[in-house]
């Protein structure tokens, strides 16, 4: 049933210093060690990891490129019937399209698409995740065991069907898109939520929070969410390329995004009814999708083994 | 064990009829209906038309009309394909899709096995890297610029293979693979972390220090329990074959179920857009409740949790 299973456990403070860094028995005001944050320990290690560094340069690469890009470039609507499809060129650096449209701008559109809804889908999902599994986590009992059988019935349904139906009869709406993936995508994260919120439900210094007379909306969200970021944002960076993928599978069925918008998985469609004569129209857009994704399930593993302590240790 | 699988299938009835009901109620309040086709059909022949398929009559008794002829098992007329019922057009076309997922299913799992294990006993040598990187590639190539790029390379440009159609055993391979392919990268990943935790448990030095094969110590003593994250995999693993053979159908012309329901609910042809959803829903619940029983079985651990 639970087939993601990973816990991830993160410290309140780093205390392990690395083994080169013994304190020596006389401390010199030079030598006093200053303090390591969670997230600085995290960042030094995440920067060793040479290929969540390659997915993190890649991913702000394309990201410029996407979001600057398309200003520089020809429009990705300009059609030149008279050129039709050509090979690669310099004139057009990865080619045109059955319309003479330059396909390297027409990328650089699409993806703007594409990471679009990854970004708001993930947020919607992002956002009724942590609710629901802090809720579920922090008052516990019945109404978590009530709340996790929801989920756990709810992870047992075929929602992709339920997305098609849903995009199907309601329109193509980028903005049902949206909401669509993001309720079928929220399940693990209220799950993983829940998880650290009971761990750290005991703490003395949610103890001292309801003692001050907090409010318990206030301890979950201003107290526990902060300390529970490490997790949170790990799946993040791992629910975006499952966001994406459904949303070029969608699309790829005739079901996402409606032109004159195009995305990625728009652009895979057209390339593959055409790839017979025109293979750039199906390699390119497909590369770079693929490599996005690569670069954000590499981002993720190295941001889980970097905020992780159980794996860091060996 | 038996109470469990009870009270599981007890649990199975309210989800289905939670499924069914929200499927009917919701393609009954989509704007348009299957006869608002391209070509107008005079008020007249609406009229009988609805008639015809009880159409006419409130809601809830189409409601509970439907609910009786399905607990006959009776998914009622297609309102697209004239003189065809729903259970003939799944009776046609199910036997393809099952086939397909079957064969991918075995492939994923061969393959994924395989390499897994191969890279969790080399660990950390180039067998290990290649086997590992090649399952990051499989999980980040999703099936529709796989699929499309195998046609492109074995059946265009090789000419070696048909680039779409299901007829002789040799137009199963491109599709099978292509849909295999993804899942064995998922249960390569999950096969290699399993076994590397297990194969430092100390039963396995007992076991090689009872002078046990390498052999024998992967296949018989590390294997049941590094599969563990396999198994609990498959529940997810199956529902995504399943409903990534949409996909696949569509990529290779295969005239299987899957196709079949992408254009059924284009077509809004409700009887027959229920029926497959109905179908596909209980094989998915069904099949995940046979794999939670076979993890509570191999893992006795799980029953106190």
């Amino acid at each position: 049933m639970c087939f993601v299973s990973f816990v991830v456990k993160i410290p309140m403070v780093s205390l392990s210093p690395s083994p080169d860094r013994i304190p020596p028995a006389v401390v010199t005001p030079e030598q006093i060690e200053t303090g390591h944050s969670l997230w600085h320990d995290a960042w030094s290690r995440l920067r060793k990891n040479k290929l969540a560094v390659f997915g993190g340069v890649t991913l702000i690469v394309l990201g410029l490129l996407c979001g600057i890009g398309p200003f520089f470039t020809q429009s990705y609507q300009t059609q030149n019937l008279d050129l039709g499809a050509t090979p690669p060129s310099a004139a057009h650096w990865l080619g045109t399209d059955t319309l003479g449209r330059d396909l390297f701008s027409r990328i650089l559109f699409g993806g703007r698409i594409s990471i679009l809804v990854g970004l708001v889908a993930t947020f919607v999902a992002l956002a009724i995740g942590v609710t629901y599994g802090a809720v579920s986590g922090f008052f516990g009992g019945k109404l978590d065991a009530f709340m996790m059988r929801i989920v756990d019935i709810m992870y047992a349904l075929p929602f992709t069907i339920f997305v098609i139906l849903l995009m199907v009869f309601f329109g193509r709406n980028i903005f049902l898109l949206f909401f669509a993936i993001g309720a079928v995508e929220w399940l693990t994260m209220a799950r993983i939520v829940r998880g650290q919120i009971m761990t750290i439900k005991k703490m003395e210094y949610i103890e001292a929070a309801r003692a001050l007379g907090l409010g318990k909306r206030r301890i979950i969200f201003r107290h526990m969410i902060p300390n529970i970021l490490g997790p949170i944002i790990v799946y993040t960076t791992l629910t975006i390329p499952a966001v994406m993928l459904l949303e070029a599978f969608l699309s790829f069925l005739g079901l996402g995004v409606q032109p004159p918008m195009s995305s990625w998985g728009v652009l895979i469609k057209d390339g593959a009814e055409k790839m017979e004569e025109f293979w750039w129209l199906l390699v390119f857009p497909g590369g770079v999708f693929s490599l996005t994704l690569f670069s954000l399930n590499f981002l993720g593993d190295g941001l889980r083994d970097a905020l992780d302590v159980r794996s860091s240790k060996d | 064990m038996l109470r469990f699988t009870f009270r599981r299938l007890l649990q199975i009835i309210p989800v289905l009829w939670i499924i069914i009901t929200a499927t009917f109620f919701m393609i009954r309040f989509v704007p348009g209906g299957p006869f608002t086709a391209e070509k107008a059909v005079t008020p007249e022949i609406l009229r009988n038309l609805e008639a015809h398929y009880g159409l006419d009559k409130p809601l809830y008794r189409q409601y509970f009309d439907y609910m009786g002829s399905l607990l006959r098992g009776d998914l009622g007329p297609s309102f697209k394909y004239p003189n065809r019922t729903v259970n003939e057009i799944i009776g046609d076309k199910l036997p393809t899709s099952l086939e397909l997922g079957f064969i991918s299913l075995a492939v994923a799992l061969v393959l994924g096995i395989t390499l897994g294990t191969l890279a969790a006993v080399k660990r950390n040598t180039w067998l290990d890297y290649m086997c590992s990187s090649s399952a990051m590639i499989g999980i980040c190539v999703p099936t529709f610029v796989l699929g499309p790029l195998f046609v492109l390379t074995f059946a265009i440009h090789f000419q070696w293979l048909n680039a779409s159609g299901w007829y002789g055993p040799s137009d199963r391979i491109l599709p099978c693979l292509t849909l295999g392919c993804v899942y064995a990268a998922y249960i390569a990943r999950l096969t290699r972390g399993g076994m590397l935790e297990v194969l430092n448990q100390d039963y396995i030095r007992t076991a090689r220090a009872k002078g046990a094969g390498e052999l024998r110590v992967v296949f018989k003593h590390a294997m049941r329990g590094g599969l563990l994250p396999v198994i609990s995999f498959l529940g997810p693993g199956i529902a995504g074959i399943l409903t990534g053979s949409f996909v696949i159908e569509t990529i290779f012309q295969i005239p299987g179920l899957g196709r079949e329901f992408v254009n059924s609910a284009f077509n809004r042809d409700y009887t027959l857009v229920l029926g497959t959803v109905i179908l596909y829903a209980t094989l998915i619940v069904v099949l995940n409740l046979v794999v939670d029983i076979v993890q509570i079985w191999l893992n006795p651990k799980l029953k106190f949790e």
